[in-house]
């Protein structure tokens, strides 16, 4: 404010002020109530956008997730959890970047680029080299590929610092040119790469989806431990409170920044090796479809916690096949899921502030003043 | 052919001018603003809307009574598409600086939150707008409106090489050059442009020299969300000639913020910039001869941008930084 405007003396009729931590659970009641409201926000839309019945737009969100799960039929359940999991496993993978403050959003071409290394070992060594020793190698090489698109970015960032949000965005694109490329020159023209069985994962339980589902939850549970006990975890942490502290308790700022991105891009590497050799055995520039960035959000939501990361992986999960549903049904785009999830990862987003500041409302101004 | 490639390149560059050039007006308060894809996502689909149902309403059949109308309908069908592309990005500007400002929001996330809705956005009307109105159009294609838009000098084909450069392009080429000088003069050149530049360099500090730090912040988001609305406006109603088609924008919108540091905050910088952006999108369609590594140029402005990132943090010269206060939430009471 400037002088003149200090003479008029104007009393704001709101006051934020930061809070202490606010007890769990009120947090929690604050998030859940969001959630509800985003989700009944969301339904309002679809019903005045399709014209449906309020219970028929919900139930067809629920079938377009779950599918028949009411009637005892599990075939729909599966890609649900699939889903889930890549989008966790994505999450998982920003989130130690996160917690150390770098702005990993290059999970989508970290990614692509695992599921280009799997896609090119399957293709050219397969047939060349036993089974029993192609699949190690696929799995290496694009947790190697991952982690090298990962780690580029962090050298610059720890040697120049580089801005890491612009590094990793712009390597999403190369990874996806990538793709194109190796599409061009290896689909004969058809701009199809057939799926490709040689050195893919195996199938467990008859269930094609199993595997990548059992993957995940063993990385997640993993992921919580490295954060929350390990050595490695604690460093990231202090790193992301601040460099100088790191640097003065010893910590080495630059090797904990590059050996944080090496995991993360690793763990995206994952996440590509589990949708090409796992799932699709063949890759195209939409194999990731957009959920690296989704990823981001989750993290950021799930408080980096691996666990409510899972929650809220599956509440968006649940959002994009049921909206893309109600969508399909009544013949408009599904690109109605993008806006479902972007309102309801808006209003959490917005919902911390009233986690982390409480609002009075001042109800007697002449109070205020002493 | 130097003459025609040039030229095509032009049109190329022009929605990341606008884009960067909005983004370098919002950077230039502290923030950091990535959902500017999706703006522009809304911008071209407020514009696409606002067109459409100025088609439907017949309103161009007057100009067949001539007249004052021959004035009046090219003008309404110009101003209605602009306005409604500058009304839908504000409105996203708002939500971004509602959200970052007052409720002081991590920017990235909601930056990223805002990317998603605004694409959702953009693909769900064009994909649903013809059933929605419930018109008998078999697709979006306003090419009487934007034949209006793809207007350009009536004298620039007698003018040879020179005309074709510089004088044949629609006029929101024109309008984008002209903002981002103006944006150039207004940040450098009047106290609005310096105290703007206060509060992206450090808000605590222009809070006590009596700035106003959320009027700034929330003005400059706000206009710097207009201006790269345009963006998507001019690449579906000039470039695409009125064609909407799904994802057709692409990954424009995370090329323009690239371009922000390619021009290191500098809007005239950005003019350069986004046409050379343009040239190097437009190699592609004159490299015929190379066959499958011509996939292999679509690379070329992202490594160019990751170079020029590269090049300036090693240089680290003091102009040429990004505002201190980039990225960071500012509360008063917080110090």
């Amino acid at each position: 404010m400037t002088s003149k405007t200090m003479k008029k003396h104007r009393e704001p009729w709101l006051v934020i002020s930061k809070r202490d931590d606010l007890v769990w659970w009120k947090a929690w009641l604050i998030r859940v109530a969001t959630i509800l409201v985003g989700i009944l926000v969301v339904g309002i839309l679809s019903m005045t956008l399709t014209g449906g019945g309020f219970a028929k737009i919900y139930s067809t969100m629920f079938r377009g997730a779950f599918g028949r799960l009411l009637e005892g039929n599990l075939m729909m359940v599966w890609p649900f959890f699939q889903k889930t999991a890549i989008l966790l496993c994505l999450s998982l993978a920003v989130a130690p970047a996160f917690r150390m403050k770098f702005w990993n959003c290059g999970a989508e071409g970290q990614a692509l680029i695992g599921g280009l290394a799997s896609m090119v070992c399957m293709m050219k060594l397969g047939g060349t080299v036993s089974e029993w020793l192609l699949v190690p190698i696929v799995i290496i090489s694009s947790i190697a590929a991952g982690a090298v698109w990962g780690l580029v970015p962090a050298i610059f960032k720890a040697h120049y610092n580089t801005n890491e949000t612009l590094f990793t965005l712009m390597m999403n694109y190369v990874a996806t040119q990538l793709v194109l490329y190796y599409i061009n020159i290896s689909s004969g023209g058809s701009q199809v790469i057939q799926p490709v069985l040689t050195g893919a994962l195996p199938v467990i339980g008859n269930q094609k989806y199993l595997l990548n589902i059992l993957i995940v939850i063993v990385l997640t549970v993993a992921m919580f431990i490295y954060l929350k006990y390990s050595k490695h975890g604690y460093e990231i942490a202090v790193v992301g409170e601040s460099h100088n502290t790191a640097r003065y308790v010893g910590i080495n700022v630059k090797t904990v920044m590059m050996r944080t991105m090496l995991i993360s891009g690793a763990l995206c590497g994952v996440a590509g090796m589990l949708l090409v050799a796992g799932t699709d055995h063949s890759i195209n520039e939409n194999t990731v479809g957009g959920q690296g960035f989704t990823a981001i959000m989750i993290a950021w939501l799930g408080q980096l916690n691996p666990f409510v990361m899972a929650l809220m992986s599956a509440l968006v999960i649940f959002l994009q096949l049921g909206t893309a549903k109600v969508a399909n049904d009544a013949f408009i785009s599904d690109a109605l899921s993008g806006i479902a999830v972007g309102i309801v990862i808006l209003m959490l987003v917005g919902c911390e502030f009233f986690i982390r500041y409480s609002v009075k409302i001042r109800r007697n101004r002449k109070e205020g003043k002493a | 052919m130097i003459v025609s490639f040039i030229s095509s390149s032009i049109p190329l560059g022009v929605p990341l001018l606008f884009g960067s050039t909005g983004e370098i007006i919002t950077e230039k308060s502290g923030h950091l603003n990535l959902g500017i894809p999706g703006i522009m996502y809304v911008g071209g689909i407020s514009g696409v809307i606002g067109s459409f149902l100025f088609e439907n309403s017949g309103a161009l059949s007057l100009m067949e009574k001539g007249g004052f109308f021959n004035v009046l309908i090219p003008f309404l069908a110009i101003m209605i598409p602009f306005l409604s592309a500058i009304c839908g990005a504000i409105l996203m500007g708002l939500i971004y600086s509602f959200m970052t400002v007052t409720l002081r929001a991590n920017q990235n996330v909601t930056g990223l939150a805002l990317t998603t809705f605004g694409i959702g956005i953009g693909n769900f009307f064009g994909g649903s707008l013809i059933k929605l109105t419930n018109t008998d159009m078999p697709s979006i294609a306003l090419t009487r409106t934007s034949n209006f838009f793809r207007a350009s000098l009536p004298f620039a084909d007698d003018l040879g090489w020179f005309g074709e450069v510089f004088l044949s392009h629609d006029f929101l080429t024109y309008v984008a050059i002209a903002i981002a000088l103006l944006a150039e003069y207004v940040l450098n050149r009047t106290r609005i442009g310096l105290n703007l530049r206060a509060v992206g360099e450090n808000p605590a500090t222009a809070d006590a020299a009596g700035i106003n730090v959320t009027k700034y912040k929330y003005v400059a988001t706000c206009i710097g969300s207009a201006v790269a609305g345009l963006g998507g406006l001019q690449y579906v109603m000039a470039y695409a000639n009125g064609v909407w088609s799904n994802d057709a924008f692409g990954d424009r919108g995370w090329m323009a913020i690239a371009l922000v540091i390619f021009a290191l905050w500098k809007p005239t910088m950005a003019i350069f910039g986004s046409f050379f952006f343009g040239a190097l999108c437009n190699v592609t369609f004159y490299a015929e001869g190379l066959g499958t590594t011509k996939q292999l140029f679509y690379m070329l402005p992202y490594v160019a941008t990751l170079l020029v990132l590269i090049i300036t943090s090693m240089r680290k010269k003091r102009e040429h930084q990004p505002p201190e206060g980039l990225g960071l939430p500012y509360f008063r009471e917080e110090r």
